[in-house]
């Protein structure tokens, strides 16, 4: 080429293109708009309470409205003990279920029942809420409380978990109701991920005579394991954010107790039940900063889980 | 990566001007193009002329840039943003390749068939009515002639002349890639550049699309790229034929796959690689 | 020999175990849902009667139905999808057809996907900072923004897969034409990936329809028959939700009926949308 331009073509977009452009640009600039003044209005609505109470807000016990005193303790725990007991529920389940669905199930056994999991992963959480409230509570408190305060309640050491009035509502009901509700989160996903691992890998395990436990347990889990963890961490981060399955099944009562019988509270059943009741700034500002811890460390919790998930995408191909 | 539109009509004037000592026989003149996927130099320094009416076919083992080189022709690679061309493709005396060239009108000029047939969803008659509207305002009826026009040219109206309302995707595979064909050709364009047009048809759709491209010929200059040798043998009047991004010899069709001057070709053509 | 027989036989009570386990898992997994189905079902058709649609929600002591709760969710919902999934198409479109790669496309999507699954009780909150503290009263209007924020990343992502899905023939088919990039992308991409973004607008109706949590401190709640958007409106959740937690039998009869009403439209609506995508994907092979 001689000293002429050298000339790199770009597409002379035309004014509708680069209008279009910015019009859908800026629509996607909403969706982090979305989320960064999600985070920065409950910093700053709850600015009072954290100006008050400064670090104790956390360490706190306190839940007094008369008295103008708050912490986020009772609630936090709460949260944090339900969502425990959710997953250590879900997980093996929710395990089971996809091992079943992929690898042990009849195949024209797997689509509907998968899609049937599916289909009710949909059902709204207020309906878990009230047949907690109504229907499962009461079993709970027939049969399941006074079984466990007499056996395991008069244990050594684990004991104080276990033991206390057949109540219905508490720490364990809400937390069976929220694995419930996880369960075809956490399975919907493992199962996708679980489809993922390449036939040949399984084959030339199956080839080898592995049984069919030996190739879930050492080709597909490992091959899948970042997926299987976001999956995980996915399901942890809506049962920590859960508001009316829960709301329902608490109790609703500001105490700490060790034992899992007990009413409680958390802090998305706090918000739902207080806010529109709280009467003095700095007990809306409370609840607010509440909400603010929710979004902590629901984001941290999420952004696990789209990591390990997208890790995996990755690994397919098609991210 | 600047695109000014400055002052268009004293730009063209300006490159009319130059042009005019150039051959006006030749339609398309490539001169010193090259071609980048990124870092990668997929073209080196092409240099050939297209004349009208003709077909010429651009031939070479797969990677060899021939469809790279089809693609410059309408500047359909300017989608990706790290495709990048250089030098200089002379229309009509214009540079397409510079960035002030509108893109729209270039494409209306050269129109473009793909590898696999691309129906728009939409019916028949709209999918060849959907790039008229773009360009022209039609009436009622005027557009209703160019449809037949249209699909008469692309030997595709007796087919669908009762079903113009139907879903173009009932068609089959050979009668939606001539109705891709006749969607190019409804814009009235001076060149077609054809992309592998048979690679996704059997061999009877196949033989019906090269009857039509012998008879688009009276019309149109055409630009094919295959990778069917008999193919071109067939239906070109040039052939370029390409290797490793460069262009090893480009002649009339019959000397090209008779006596070619290069061994690179003689082995190509005598299936000796590739 | 007997050694390997041994270990042999092990391994296969154990596989035998594990799957009779998996097995378990599933019945269990499904036992619940099918439990909470029928609880819902039989006590919601016990408290079905024409007062339902015909009644406004009644104070203490009286019948009523939940008609003012039905339309208020029905408005809500339709505004909620009426803010949330034409920015969520063009936020898709621009993912999709702008930032496939890049940083900046990858970290919309992950903030958008952090969004998909954020509390929905946080969302109400900022709306509530956002929209009702600043008029200083709750509003229908604000309930439907704090829904359009739970719309906006479902039709986002699918939005942006189902654009993804349509093949780069197509777009250089319809550019070859000489039409601008942005008559291509809504007249023949949208069409092409249509099928997909109705059912992601489906399920994103779906999934606000029993929504909760977002409207408790947004919309409120209305014991009368309102069509203001900028007053407090009832729905059909927060009703349920306001009954069921009441002392009263009769109340708790309405939360039912207002449950089954919820659960059979959102497990219609998703058959619905499953059915759509499947018929369209059909009629395009």
């Amino acid at each position: 080429m001689n000293a002429s331009i050298a000339i790199t073509t770009t597409p002379s977009r035309s004014n509708g293109d680069r209008a279009f452009r910015w019009l859908v640009g800026g629509c996607a600039a909403l969706v982090a708009l979305a989320l960064l003044g999600a985070a920065l209005s409950m910093a700053w609505g709850g600015r009072e309470a954290f100006a008050t109470f400064g670090w104790k807000f956390l360490i706190s016990t306190d839940w007094d409205a008369v008295n103008h005193r708050f912490g986020a303790l009772v609630p936090v725990i709460g949260t944090l003990v339900t969502a425990l007991i959710a997953m250590l529920i879900a997980v093996p389940v929710s395990f089971g279920i996809a091992l079943f669905l992929t690898e042990v199930a009849p195949a024209w056994l797997r689509a509907p029942v998968a899609s049937a999991i599916e289909l009710l992963a949909g059902i709204p959480s207020i309906i878990y809420g009230m047949w907690g409230l109504f229907v499962f509570a009461p079993f709970m408190a027939a049969h399941v409380d006074p079984w466990i305060d007499a056996h395991l309640g008069s244990l050594p050491a684990i004991g104080i978990f276990f033991s206390g009035p057949p109540l219905g509502l508490g720490m364990l009901t809400a937390g069976i109701v929220l694995a419930i509700m996880v369960i075809p989160f956490i399975s919907s996903v493992m199962r996708e991920v679980f489809l993922t691992v390449p036939a040949r890998l399984k084959e030339s395990a199956y080839a080898l005579g592995s049984t069919t436990w030996e190739v879930a347990w050492h080709i597909v889990l490992p091959y899948t394991r970042q997926a299987v963890i976001g999956g995980v961490f996915l399901g942890l981060g809506r049962a920590l954010g859960e508001t009316m399955a829960v709301t329902f099944v608490l109790g609703n009562a500001h105490q700490l107790t060790a034992s899992l019988l007990m009413p409680g509270n958390s802090i998305a059943a706090v918000i739902a039940n207080e806010f529109t009741e709280a009467d003095s700034e700095l007990y809306r500002s409370s609840l607010i900063a509440l909400g603010f811890l929710l979004f902590v460390v629901t984001f941290a919790v999420l952004v696990v889980a789209r990591l390990m998930l997208r890790q995996m995408e990755r690994k397919q191909g098609r991210a | 990566m600047i695109a000014i539109p400055m002052n268009d009509t004293a730009y063209l004037r300006s490159e009319v001007l130059a042009a005019t000592a150039l051959p006006q026989a030749s339609r398309i003149a490539v001169r010193d193009v090259d071609f980048y996927y990124g870092d990668f130099h997929a073209l080196k320094r092409i240099s050939f002329e297209i004349a009208p009416l003709q077909v010429t076919a651009l031939i070479g083992p797969s990677g060899c840039g021939k469809s790279t080189l089809l693609r410059i022709f309408n500047r359909i690679y300017s989608v990706y943003p790290k495709q990048r061309a250089s030098g200089e493709i002379l229309l009509d005396g214009e540079n397409i390749l510079d960035p002030r060239y509108p893109i729209n009108r270039l494409r209306s000029k050269v129109g473009m068939v793909f590898q696999k047939p691309v129906p728009f969803p939409m019916s028949i008659r709209d999918n060849i009515a959907w790039g008229i509207r773009h360009h022209e305002k039609l009436g009622r009826g005027e557009m209703e002639a160019r449809i037949e026009q249209a699909l008469s040219s692309a030997a595709l109206w007796d087919e669908v002349k009762d079903k113009l309302g139907q879903n173009a995707l009932s068609l089959s595979g050979g009668q939606q890639q001539r109705l891709c064909i006749a969607r190019a050709i409804a814009l009235k364009p001076e060149v077609l550049l054809l992309d592998e047009p048979t690679s996704a048809l059997d061999p009877i759709a196949t033989g019906r699309i090269e009857q039509l491209i012998e008879e688009l010929k009276r019309d149109y200059t055409i630009v094919i790229v295959t990778h069917n040798m008999q193919q071109a043998a067939r239906v070109s009047d040039k052939t370029a034929f390409m290797y490793l991004g460069e262009l090893i010899e480009f002649g009339d069709t019959e000397r090209i796959f008779t006596k070619p001057d290069k061994q690179q070709t003689e082995d190509y053509i005598s299936g000796r690689f590739g | 020999m007997n050694i390997s027989e041994k270990l042999y036989r092990r391994r296969r009570l154990r596989n035998a175990a594990a799957l009779a386990l998996s097995g378990c898992a599933t019945v269990f997994g499904l036992f619940w849902l099918l439990w909470i189905l029928w609880t819902t079902l039989v006590n919601g058709a016990h408290a079905l009667n024409p007062a339902l649609f015909t009644h406004s929600t009644p104070p203490p002591g009286e019948s009523g139905g939940l008609a003012n709760a039905l339309f208020g969710s029905l408005l809500i919902s339709a505004l909620a999808l009426a803010i949330g999934a034409p920015i969520g198409v063009l936020a898709g479109t621009w993912l999709a057809e702008y930032a496939r790669r890049g940083r900046l496309g990858e970290f919309i999507r992950f903030l958008n996907d952090i969004l998909l699954s954020a509390p929905s009780i946080v969302l109400g909150l900022f709306v509530y900072a956002l929209v009702v503290k600043p008029a200083g009263h709750f509003s229908a209007f604000a309930g439907a923004l704090a829904l359009a924020l739970i719309v906006l990343p479902i039709v986002v992502r699918t939005c942006d897969e189902m654009l993804q899905l349509v093949p780069n023939a197509m777009r250089e088919a319809a550019l070859s034409l000489g039409v601008p990039q942005w008559k291509v992308t809504v007249q023949i991409l949208w069409r092409s990936a249509r099928p997909g973004i109705v059912t992601g607008i489906l399920l994103a109706l779906a999934r606000i329809s029993g929504e909760t949590a977002p409207l408790l401190f947004t919309a409120l709640n209305n014991q009368y028959w309102t069509a203001k958007l900028d007053a407090p409106m009832a729905s059909v959740p927060v009703a349920i939700f306001q009954f069921a937690m009441s002392p009263y039998e009769d109340w708790h009869a309405l939360a039912w009926a207002g449950a089954l009403v919820v659960t059979v439209f959102v497990l219609l609506l998703s058959l619905a949308a499953r059915w759509y995508l499947r018929r369209a994907h059909v009629a395009h092979d």
